[in-house]
C-alpha cells in the first residue's frame, strides 16, 4: 500500500513500506522545459529534509532537487543518465530520480497530500 | 513562479505569441516568448533541419543620414568601404576602445543613409551614443515602429521565395528592399543561428500578417528566445552583455576579423594602440565539457593544477551536438585548441577541452565563384 506526498519545491515522494521513491512533479517538469542532464545522488549518501539531493539541468538552467525527508539514498534511476528526457515524458513515473530509506516517518506524514499540492499549485 | 513587477514592452506580435502558446518571459525590457509548446529542444533542432521563424522586433533599428562614414569614429569596422547592397557586422566602441555593443550596418542600393540594427538591451544607450558622437556630421533617426523577423534554416530560402519571388538571388550578407507577402521590407541574408536564412524588417503594422503567412507554411515553426540562444551558442556567435561587454576590447573578444583592414593600418579607432598592440592577456575561446553536464556562465575555468585561468561567459547544452558547449575567456597561453582544462561545476573539477568554434559548421549561402 503506497502513499504519495508532495513538497512546496515540487518534489513527490512515494512510500512503499520502508523504502521511498523521489521525483519531481509534472508542474516542475513543465516549468523546467526539456531536461538535458541529471546528476543523481550516490547510494549511501545521507540527506536531510530540504537538503540538496540531485541536480537537474534543462537547456536553459540548472535546478536543485531537494530531499523531501531525511534519510539515506539506496539507489538512483540510472536510466536518466542516458535518457534525461524521461523526466519530461513521465516525471511522476518512469522519470523518478532516487530511492531512499527514511530516518523519520513523521517527516513524511507532514508533507502535502495530492489535494493539498493541487491547491498549492493553483495558488502560484 | 515570479510575478513580473516591471512594466514590460511588447512587440507587435505579442498577441500572436500568446495565440501560439508562447511561454512569455521578461527579456531586455520586453515580454518575449522563451519557447512555444514544442519546447526549446524541438525548436532548436527544427531550425537546423527545416525552417524557424523568430520575432526579434525588440532589437533597435535606425537610419543614419549625412556623413555616415563618420560612424568610423566609434567603430573599427570599414564603414566607408561598405559596398551597395551589402550588410556588415561591427563593434561599437567606447572611448577606451572596449565593446559597447555589436551591431549590423547596411548600405541599401541607391540610398545614401545607412540602415542599422543594434541589440535590444542596449539600444537606447547605443542610439544616444551614436547621435552624440556624430553630432554635426550625421543624424540618427530611430525606427521604434518597425518590426524584425528572422527566418532561419535550410528551407528558409524555399519558403521565402514563395512570398517574394526572386529573393533567393540574395547571397550571404546581401541586403535589399523587397516585398514580402505584399509588404514592403528590408531583407538581408543573415542571421544569428549559423544556418542560411534571412532577417526581414517590416513596418509594425505589417508584421503580424507576414508572420502568419510564413507560419502557414508547413516547413515553418515559431521559435523562441531559448532556442535562439542555444543555436547561436553552437554557432560560436557572441551574446553582448555576456561574451563581450565594456570590459573587453576586440582583440580579447577574438573579433579582430570585424576590424577593417584599412582601419588596422591606420590605427584610427578608439583604443587602437592597445587592441593592435600584440596578443592580449586573455582571449575568448570555445570550450567543450567532456561529460554530459553543462557548465554555465560564471563557471570558473582552471588549469589541471587547479589554478583559475578564466571563466565561462556562455554555456549550456547544444541540442544539435547532444552535448554541452560553452564560450569563455582564458589566459592566452591556454587559448590553444585541444588544451585540457577543468571547469569548477558545483564545487567539483570537471574535465573540458578548449575547442574551435563554431561547434556546428555554418551553412551560410555564399555566392558561387
Amino acid at each position: 500500500m503506497s502513499e504519495v506526498r508532495y513538497t512546496d519545491q515540487h518534489e513527490w515522494i512515494r512510500l512503499d513500506g520502508e523504502e521511498a521513491t523521489v521525483g519531481i512533479t509534472k508542474y516542475a517538469a513543465e516549468s523546467l522545459g526539456d531536461v538535458v542532464f541529471v546528476e543523481l545522488p550516490a547510494s549511501g549518501k545521507t540527506v536531510a529534509a530540504g537538503g540538496e539531493a540531485a541536480v537537474v539541468e534543462s537547456v536553459k538552467a540548472a535546478s536543485d532537487i531537494y530531499a523531501p525527508v531525511g534519510g539515506m539514498v539506496t539507489g538512483a534511476n540510472s536510466v536518466l543518465e542516458k535518457e534525461p528526457s524521461k523526466v519530461n515524458e513521465d516525471p511522476e513515473g518512469a522519470g523518478w530520480f532516487f530511492k531512499m530509506k527514511l530516518s523519520d516517518k513523521a517527516e513524511f506524514a507532514k508533507l502535502m497530500d495530492a489535494t493539498a499540492y493541487g491547491k498549492f499549485v493553483e495558488s502560484l | 513562479m515570479t510575478i513580473a513587477s516591471e512594466i514590460l514592452r511588447r512587440t507587435p506580435l505579442h498577441a500572436l505569441h500568446l495565440e501560439l502558446g508562447g511561454k512569455m518571459v521578461p527579456f531586455a525590457g520586453y515580454e518575449m516568448p522563451v519557447q512555444y509548446p514544442a519546447g526549446i529542444l524541438k525548436e532548436h533542432l527544427h531550425t537546423r533541419d527545416s525552417c524557424g521563424l523568430f520575432d526579434v522586433s525588440h532589437m533597435g533599428q535606425a537610419f543614419l543620414a549625412g556623413d555616415t562614414a563618420q560612424l568610423e569614429r566609434i567603430t573599427p569596422a570599414d564603414v566607408a568601404g561598405l559596398k551597395e547592397g551589402m550588410q556588415r557586422y561591427g563593434l561599437l566602441l567606447t572611448e577606451a576602445g572596449t565593446i559597447k555593443d555589436d551591431f549590423m550596418f547596411s548600405r541599401l542600393a541607391g540610398e545614401a543613409d545607412l540602415y542599422l540594427v543594434v541589440n535590444a538591451d542596449t539600444k537606447e544607450g547605443d542610439f544616444a551614443y551614436i547621435a552624440e558622437s556624430l553630432k554635426g556630421a550625421a543624424t540618427l533617426t530611430t525606427k521604434p515602429d518597425r518590426a524584425l523577423l528572422a527566418l532561419q534554416g535550410p528551407l528558409a530560402e524555399e519558403v521565402l521565395e514563395r512570398h517574394s519571388p526572386g529573393i533567393s538571388q540574395l547571397t550571404f550578407m546581401k541586403v535589399v528592399r523587397a516585398t514580402i507577402a505584399g509588404a514592403p521590407a528590408i531583407v538581408s541574408r543573415t542571421g544569428y543561428t549559423g544556418e542560411d536564412g534571412f532577417e526581414i524588417s517590416l513596418e509594425g503594422g505589417d508584421v503580424e500578417r507576414v508572420a502568419r503567412q510564413l507560419l502557414n507554411e508547413s516547413e515553418v515553426l515559431p521559435i523562441g528566445l531559448g532556442a535562439r540562444d542555444s543555436l547561436r551558442l553552437e554557432a560560436g556567435l557572441c551574446l553582448y552583455g555576456h561574451d563581450i561587454d565594456e570590459t573587453r576590447n576586440p582583440a580579447e573578444g577574438n573579433l579582430m576579423w570585424s576590424v577593417g583592414k584599412r582601419r588596422k593600418e591606420a590605427k584610427d579607432f578608439p583604443g587602437a594602440a592597445k587592441t593592435l598592440g600584440g596578443t592580449p592577456a586573455i582571449l575568448r575561446v570555445g570550450i567543450r565539457p567532456e561529460g554530459r553536464a553543462p557548465a554555465r556562465e560564471g563557471t570558473e575555468i582552471t588549469d589541471k593544477q587547479g589554478r583559475v585561468i578564466g571563466k565561462i561567459t556562455s554555456g549550456g547544452f547544444g541540442p544539435s551536438l547532444n552535448a554541452p558547449v560553452a564560450m569563455g575567456y582564458v589566459e592566452s597561453q591556454f587559448a590553444v585548441d585541444g588544451t585540457a582544462v577543468d571547469l569548477l561545476v558545483r564545487g567539483k573539477a570537471m574535465p573540458a577541452v578548449i575547442a574551435p568554434m563554431p561547434f556546428v559548421p555554418h551553412r551560410y549561402r555564399r555566392p558561387q565563384k
